[in-house]
């Protein structure tokens, strides 16, 4: 079982390095493209049976910033 | 006056703040291993700057689950001073000591420069050696220092004299209204990027730091 979280910065929160990847892109030939936000992904290795709960519990507490940052998280 | 300096693997002012605070008559000041749990005998706390666990995941966030964290919060909780500066800012943000985040600078560059702050609240245990509106040289030395918080946690910091230093003039980071260094409502925990610690001695260029250690040992 395999966890993967995603971490982006909120839409209220500046992206500056989402903002440098569109620049970049349009430098590299695709220009006009839109909002480019930067995020992370996470992928933890869960036990058998491990707790869904437990997990929001530490993407909202650990590993996303809910002043800054939304997580989802997809277990597969 | 008796200071904690946290040390956590990453921390790179410690020593600095260490020095700076050996200079002033009346205080002393030892480190302390963030796997430690006590803070027992200790007037003061300050959280130095640096790059705990290697900024992993965010700045500050594997630092705030640190054995010593538990006993800072509750330091905090019973009235202790608790200074925190550039990382230790960022720790105390992630740890809920302060509100908002820190967020990477705007033009993404590390900036280590010296940076002029007005000190926008002068009756802090913090800052109450400074004169109001004064004008300090300070360095800051930081890649997330942009202070973001909502509009509603900004206007109750500026509504309770909680913005303690802003930025002067050139705004290096983006940081929301210019905000430099924040204190919690209750007055007793304070958090900056810049670093007084490294303008305490006339050989580093600056001495205007001094002015934040003498408040707190006046």
């Amino acid at each position: 079982m395999k966890a993967v979280v995603t971490v982006m910065p909120k839409k209220s929160v500046l992206d500056p390095q989402g903002a440098a990847v569109a620049q970049a892109m349009d430098h590299l030939g695709l220009p006009h493209v839109g909002k480019v936000r930067v995020g992370r992904s996470i992928e933890i290795e869960l036990p058998e049976g491990a707790s869904e709960e437990k997990l929001h519990e530490l993407c909202r507490d650990f590993l996303s910033n809910p002043v800054i940052e939304d997580y989802e998280l997809e277990i597969r | 006056m008796k200071f904690a300096v946290i040390q956590f693997p990453g921390s790179n002012c410690d020593q600095d703040v260490i020095h700076a605070l050996r200079s002033f008559d009346g205080a002393e000041a030892e480190y302390v291993w963030h796997k430690s749990e006590s803070l027992d005998g200790f007037d003061a706390v300050v959280v130095p700057g640096g790059f705990s666990f290697g900024d992993y995941l965010r700045t500050g966030a594997i630092a705030r689950f640190s054995p010593i964290m538990k006993s800072v919060k509750n330091f905090a909780a019973n009235g202790g001073v608790v200074l925190g500066i550039c990382n230790g800012f960022q720790i105390l943000c992630e740890a809920g000591l302060l509100p908002g985040a820190l967020v990477r600078n705007r033009d993404l560059h590390f900036i280590c420069e010296h940076v002029k702050l007005r000190v926008e609240n002068a009756e802090t245990r913090f800052t109450k050696a400074a004169q109001p509106g004064a004008l300090l040289n300070i360095p800051i030395a930081h890649g997330e220092g942009c202070y973001f918080a909502d509009d509603a946690t900004l206007d109750e910091l500026e509504r309770n004299n909680q913005v303690l230093v802003r930025y002067d003039g050139v705004n290096p980071n983006g940081s929301c209204r210019n905000i430099a260094g924040i204190c919690n409502r209750e007055g007793n925990v304070f958090g900056l990027m810049p670093h007084p610690e490294r303008a305490c001695d006339p050989l580093l260029g600056s001495t205007d730091g001094r002015v934040i250690f003498q408040s707190l040992l006046s």
